[in-house]
């Protein structure tokens, strides 16, 4: 068993553009669900939206790539809204089933033969990064420590984890400020907040507004990662994995999202990594009557998928959530 | 306590795993496509599906009509390869849509061109090839394995019979598909009446019955009675006990514990999807990513009445989802436990001081709840076919029909069902197949903006 | 503080204001700080609330008993925007209110508590009541991120907030989770959070439900000193003692509609409110009814919990 490779290869994905993408949709998310205590179970489709968007602007009809970026964070505002006017005064599971039906209508309305001429259908676009490209100021591949980045990753992680900071920085100061207090106010109970003559509507669609638009910010770097898009990118379990990302790194918390998207990416990269070597060749590790080849090949979203119920159910505040949380949650 | 509780039902939940392991690695063996997202691990990839250099090298292929979510397998049609005028082989596809045509050793056909045709005179009625130019394929061996080919069959571009005659056989096809959504729906209505619980990992449930009675099917043998093959039947029931016991069980060392914790109703529809996650691969990992299909009446030969086609398996399922969904909704308005569930539904405090176990009824409400689901997915199954994302893939569809009809009604669950059902398919008239659910759910958007209480609900105080 | 705490304090204010009242349902009052008018409330056949005309006197502390599920509660969501009515208008210092949402009738003045206290859990103490301030600046999006526009406020806000919370009593808590406060000190906490809204009505729902009897006397000062700096006090309660202590005009609701209305000592000995309260069982005394009562709001209390 190689470990040095296996731990170079987790490290990467830790750093690199699929811990990125998962870390601004949980961002996105945190501000939603963290702060406000809305159930979004749709960001997948504001990222797919965004991405879209950027993507069959450039590649369909022949637009500049800033043109796309700046459309496709109006949409995603657009989708916030068309989804946040009904749903927002009913209960909280309304918005949950809302969001994730607008997200598999928007999947599937994309990856469509209909609308095959602008999207591509399940192939997807192409050829929509050249602008993008055309700045990458590194020209060699850069090794950092055991991880090596060919030059438009290692552009793509520079450019990638300045959003996240910025984000980050925007989040903290929007949740210090009496506007981020009424959210968790919100949050906590919104009939008591309504008491005190705040108008909750118009707070809560400006969250799923703001939140929305971090989420298209990921949908961006999901289209740019492999200079391509394809709708299984912005399946279901998307949203589901940003869940699992934002409840590891602790929700309500500005870094929530970046510790919990360092952790989860190392971790599902190696545990991949460590059940496929274990089940490799003529005498794998782990006997192939208890798991071949590719049944290791679930088992990183079987250890997800228990990950998050026990993380919801045993430390709804994060691995390194703070304890006087914990006794108010367990009243 | 809750520590220790929560561990048993892990351990459990493998097990279960376990008894569908013995019955599913065969299939778990064939390269599968994981879901997205994946990290790159070539090596892997390249390891699988080693060819068989020396031998016989085959045509093959799978003939499936792709107007259908899991795709439908096409049996019964003939495909015959020929090299120039020569004909080289011909076959039929079997339950599974596949074929298998030897076309010569490796050494001796490699270079040559064949050419595949299918007799699209074979084809079951109302399918056809996508395209209908496309009835020959000419094929070059350039390696010495076999070669897979498709014939992609759909809509059929010239029907032979008029939108109104079209309109009834999708209506017809619409009720059966409602009448098994209605089970899988009014199991989760029950669950959120009494429980306030939206349970993402119903569709779990559902793909558990189904995956039950392919495990009974699986078993080596058949089971008869009299000279009669009852081993689906033995399948079906397996699947109603087994899913009731396994609902039984959730509540007992998941949702009950975690009710009495005082868990919100957020925190515990996270919990739902990360249950239906864990158990969707777990799923995954015993029974494999292939479509199955059970042995029995793989291939019904339809019934006509007029020009609209229906199976006899199709009028069997119909018939007996019908008669579990009458019974079930007297037995909610009739009997005690009924009356004691729909009291907990309505107001559980009182229902608690007026004398009812509302633990128990909850217990009840699960294990029955399940047992509805597990038994759609059974029926869905025998009518489509399956894999392990048969339930999550109609998840949103009973979600739609749950809340058209008015989230936490009986009633509303099952004309929500049946609205859901009819309207995917009878709105394949005018909106490409592929988008039949997107519009179903669009719809659900829409009834939301103007009565959010549903079809049937009560309206409630809001904002 | 200046409130006093013997039973004689209810006359302390401007009698003659009340005093020609005529203690019949639905009496005109001399100046009326919310006037109400046909309120319906159907909840499928029932009729919870059904009030016909209703005037709760500026300056004064109003009591709104009855028995359990005589409709108090819910007609004080109706007024407070926190249910729809099916019909009626009602009017709060000549604000038509009625199709009014929520937060507009807080932000007039017209401010509620709640029978289970709603403190938010998870912010402190002092954040609970900073939140309650009206018009700050920093609640704009826009201005959010900019602390420079809002600290000046803040700073004032937050002197006003400790003000208060020493008035309280809970100033040395002001950084504790409101979560961790006990059910007495929650009471406490959301009634000086109300005032913070700085409202012209404050509308209590049970204040006294689940208080120890030690808090209850520091509570009953607390709501009075609120009429002695000119507000006006409208409150749901079972506990009689509280209801003939520091209330100054009470009215009677059962079965949704008013059956009376009154000084305190005329209402309690009026027989429609006994038989109100007694229905069949004319013979039981009225206190064994209130002692019922309370173990009945105990009871529920206990379940919500």
């Amino acid at each position: 068993m190689d470990w040095s490779s296996m731990v170079g290869g987790s490290l990467q994905q830790a750093l690199g553009a699929p811990a990125i993408i998962y870390c601004l949709a949980a961002i996105g998310l945190n501000v939603h669900f963290g702060y406000t205590g809305l159930l979004n179970f749709g960001q997948a489709g504001f990222m797919a939206v965004a991405g879209y968007a950027l993507a069959s602007l450039v590649a369909t009809w022949g637009m500049s790539f800033w043109v796309g970026l700046v459309v496709g964070l109006a949409l995603s505002v657009v989708l916030a809204l068309l989804l946040g006017i009904p749903t927002l005064r009913l209960r909280a599971d309304y918005l949950a089933i809302v969001t994730i039906a607008a997200a598999e209508i928007i999947r599937q309305t994309i990856g469509s033969v209909t609308l095959l001429r602008y999207f591509g259908g399940q192939d997807g676009l192409q050829q929509f990064v050249g602008t993008f490209q055309g700045l990458n100021p590194f020209h060699n591949s850069v090794t950092i420590g055991i991880t090596t980045w060919r030059p438009y990753d290692f552009w793509l992680l520079v450019v990638g984890w300045t959003v996240v900071a910025l984000c980050c920085i925007v989040v903290y100061l929007l949740m210090r400020s009496p506007w981020g207090r009424v959210l968790k106010a919100i949050r906590e109970d919104e009939d008591a907040v309504r008491s005190l003559g705040k108008n909750v509507y118009a707070y809560k669609m400006q969250s799923l507004v703001i939140g929305g638009l971090i989420g298209a910010l990921a949908g961006f770097m999901s289209a740019l990662q492999n200079s391509s898009i394809v709708p299984s990118q912005f399946a279901t379990d998307t949203t589901f994995f940003a869940y699992t990302v934002l409840l590891v790194g602790g929700a309500a918390r500005v870094l929530g999202p970046v510790v919990g998207a360092l952790i989860f990416w190392f971790l599902i990269t190696f545990l991949d990594a460590f059940f496929g070597d274990a089940t490799q060749g003529a005498h794998p590790l782990i006997p192939t009557w208890i798991m071949s080849n590719d049944q290791a090949s679930v088992m990183r979203l079987i250890v997800m998928g228990l990950a998050l119920m026990l993380l919801m159910i045993f430390r709804p505040q994060g691995i390194f959530g703070d304890r006087r949380e914990l006794a108010i949650d367990a009243r | 306590m809750r520590v220790r509780l929560t561990a048993i039902a892990v351990l459990a939940l493998v097990l279960l795993g376990f008894v569908l392991a013995g019955t599913a690695t065969a299939q778990a063996a064939t390269p599968t496509v994981g879901p997205a997202p994946r990290a790159a691990t070539p090596a892997r990839a390249a390891a699988a599906a080693p060819a068989t250099a020396d031998d016989v090298i085959h045509i093959k292929g799978k003939l499936i009509d792709t107007r259908f979510t899991p795709p439908r397998p096409v049996a019964g049609v003939k495909i015959s390869v020929s090299q120039g005028s020569k004909l080289v082989g011909t076959a039929t596809s079997d339950s599974k849509g596949s074929f298998s045509i030897p076309i010569g050793n490796g050494a001796t056909v490699l270079g040559e061109t064949f050419t595949v045709k299918i007799d699209t005179s074979t084809l079951p009625k109302g399918t056809a090839l996508r395209d209908p130019k496309k009835v020959e394929l000419k094929q070059r061996i350039l390696l010495s394995s076999d070669v897979f080919i498709t014939f992609p069959i759909g809509n059929n571009p010239n029907p032979p019979t008029s939108t109104a005659i079209q309109g009834v056989q999708l209506f017809t096809d619409g009720i059966v598909f409602s009448l098994l959504l209605a089970m899988a729906s009014l199991g989760l209505s029950m669950i959120f009446g009494t429980t306030g619980l939206v349970n993402f990992a119903h569709g779990e449930l559902v793909t558990f019955g189904a995956l039950i009675a392919f495990a009974v099917d699986d078993l080596p043998g058949t089971i008869q009675i009299a000279g009669a093959n009852i081993t689906i039947f033995v399948g079906i029931l397996a699947a109603i006990v087994l899913s009731a016991l396994f609902g039984w069980f959730q509540d007992r060392v998941l949702w009950r514990p975690l009710r009495h914790h005082g868990t919100g109703v957020i925190a515990a529809m996270i919990v739902t999807i990360g249950l239906g996650i864990f158990l969707r691969n777990l799923y995954q990992y015993f029974a494999g990513a292939d479509n199955h299909q059970y042995s029995q009446y793989a291939t019904p030969t339809p019934w006509h009445f007029g020009q609209v086609l229906v199976t006899p398996k199709e009028v069997a399922v119909a018939a007996f989802s019908a008669v579990v969904l009458v019974a079930v909704t007297l037995a909610l308005s009739r009997t005690r436990i009924g009356k004691a569930t729909r009291a907990v539904a309505d107001n559980p405090a009182l229902a608690a001081s007026s004398g009812i176990n509302v633990d128990s009824v909850i217990s009840v409400v699960w294990a029955g709840g399940a047992a509805l689901a597990g038994l759609a997915g059974v029926l869905l199954g025998m009518t489509q076919g399956f894999d392990y994302q048969l339930g999550f893939k109609i998840l949103l569809l009973i979600f739609a029909a749950v809340v058209l009809g008015g989230l936490g009604t009986i009633w509303g669950a099952v004309v929500g069902s049946f609205v859901i059902g009819i309207f995917i398919n009878v709105s394949t008239l005018v909106v490409p197949a592929e988008l039949k659910f997107t519009g179903a759910l669009a719809v659900l958007i829409i009834v939301l903006l103007v009565r959010p209480q549903g079809l049937l609900g009560r309206a409630e105080r809001v904002g | 503080m200046p409130a006093e705490t013997t039973p004689a304090a209810a006359d302390d204010v401007d009698p003659r204001s009340l005093a020609e009242v005529p203690a019949e349902p639905g009496a005109a009052k001399p100046d009326p700080i919310l006037v109400v008018d046909s309120v319906v409330r159907r909840f499928g056949g029932l009729r919870a609330v059904d009030v016909d005309h209703l005037e709760v006197q500026r300056g004064v502390i109003t009591a709104l008993i009855g028995p359990n599920g005589a409709g108090k509660t819910t007609l004080f969501n109706l007024l407070t925007g926190f249910d729809k009515a099916s019909a009626g208008s009602w009017s709060f210092d000549g604000h038509p209110t009625h199709s009014l949402p929520a937060y507009k009738v807080a932000r007039l003045g017209m401010v509620r508590t709640f029978q289970l206290t709603r403190v938010l859990a998870r912010l402190t103490v002092l954040e609970n009541m900073r939140i309650a301030a009206v018009g700050q600046r920093g609640e704009r999006l826009a201005r959010a991120m900019v602390a420079p526009l809002w600290r000046a406020q803040e700073r004032e806000v937050t002197e006003r907030a400790m003000a208060l919370l020493d008035r309280f009593g809970l100033a040395a808590m002001c950084d504790e989770f409101a979560g961790s406060l006990s059910g007495g000190q929650r009471k406490l906490l959301e009634m000086a959070r109300a005032l913070m809204v700085e409202p012209r009505l404050v509308m209590l729902d049970e204040p006294m439900a689940g208080v120890n009897p030690a808090l209850k006397q520091s509570l009953l000062a607390h709501v009075k000193s609120l009429r002695d700096e000119g507000m006006s006090v409208l409150f749901v309660e079972h506990d009689m003692d509280m209801v003939r202590d520091i209330s100054d005009w009470v009215v009677v609701m059962a079965q949704g509609a008013l059956v009376a209305e009154g000084p305190p000592e005329s209402v309690m000995a009026d027989e429609r409110v006994i038989d109100a309260y007694l229905g069949a069982h004319h013979d039981v005394s009225l206190e064994t009814v209130e002692a019922e009562i309370a173990d009945e709001t105990d009871e529920e209390l206990a379940a919500d919990d």
